[in-house]
């Protein structure tokens, strides 16, 4: 079981997630550079949060076109797990992965605080080490995490289980006060139709020990790396 | 030489908070007639192309494919001369 994490100009998370895989859980990792063609060999991809490509025109957009989301694409078609975290998220979003698309933040300011997020699916790579309606703890750092889909989209989000995290008061709650972003129904984050696809602006990877003050990111990283040994068994 | 001149604004369903802050910004300097404010992003394309129906076609695709997001975004561009 081998995580991969990618590396855009401006990607500035991937240490974070790096210091997890290696310190904390101790599993075999690597860094994938933007202008790598494959990604053989690694069985979960992880698309860190910063500013990859500077975020000009929009968030995500130029990355998108980056060579190695050729081959992101490509194993996420064939059901690999991919999860994306913050500007991961805009960038999967961009390519197309994951429905919708973020905007900037209602208060115009950038948020950079914890925020508690209620488990809304279980049924994913990423979540099934969770209960459904169980409450994390995760800071979030961002300027554009407003989620946004169309009517439609957002029906088809509903209908399908597609919402993973929503943001809500400690006790799980979901109210506005509790939306620190303006994101359409709190939605913090979510999956794509085949469910292997995994999109949320929290960074679990900053509340993966507890001197950081949480714990609450480790089940994301405990699950794939579960439902990838079950899935090579 | 032609040049396209493009225009990229959040769709009307979208909430655009930068314009909202604007438009507050200037109903405090006084201008009580503006009743709405969209930001938006303004580009200009010098193209080798000569062929304006063809030109139009591809800036068409640009904006399809990169320079404005169909989820959240509309354009509109005009195709013409580059200005001396």
């Amino acid at each position: 079981m081998k995580f991969g994490v990618l590396i855009f100009p401006g990607t500035w998370s991937h240490q974070d997630f790096a210091h997890v895989l290696e310190d904390v859980l101790h599993c075999p990792w690597g860094y994938v550079w933007h202008k790598d063609t494959s990604v053989a060999g690694y069985d979960c991809l992880i698309l860190p949060g910063g500013f990859a490509h500077g975020d000009y025109l929009r968030c995500g957009a130029i990355a998108r076109f980056s060579p190695v989301m050729e081959a992101v694409v490509r194993f996420a078609k064939a059901g690999g797990p991919v999860i994306g975290s913050c500007n991961g998220f805009q960038i999967l979003c961009e390519a197309g992965l994951l429905p919708g698309a973020l905007l900037r933040n209602v208060s115009l300011q950038y948020r950079c605080r914890w925020v508690h997020i209620r488990t809304e699916s279980v049924a994913t790579p990423f979540t099934r080490g969770l209960t459904r309606g169980q409450v994390l703890k995760m800071p979030i750092s961002h300027g554009e995490g407003r989620y946004f889909a169309a009517p439609e989209t957002l029906a088809t989000l509903k209908a399908n289980g597609q919402i993973v995290f929503r943001y809500s008061t400690p006790d799980g709650e979901i109210t506005a006060e509790a939306n620190p972003n303006g994101a359409l129904e709190n939605i913090a984050g979510i999956c794509n139709e085949e469910r292997n696809v995994v999109g949320l602006m929290p960074h679990p990877e900053r509340a993966a020990e507890p001197l950081l003050g949480s714990e609450d990111g480790l089940p994301l990283f405990t699950s794939a790396l579960e439902a990838v040994r079950r899935a090579s068994r | 030489m032609l040049e396209a001149r493009i225009h990229v604004t959040l769709k009307k369903s979208v909430l655009d908070p930068q314009g909202d802050t604007v438009m507050s910004g200037l109903a405090s300097l006084g201008f009580a007639t503006v009743e709405d404010c969209r930001i938006g992003k303004f580009m200009v394309l010098r193209l080798s192309e000569t062929d304006a129906a063809a030109a139009k076609a591809q800036v068409d695709e640009m904006c399809r494919k990169l320079l404005a997001n169909p989820v959240i975004e509309d354009y509109v561009f005009q195709i013409g001369e580059v200005a001396g």
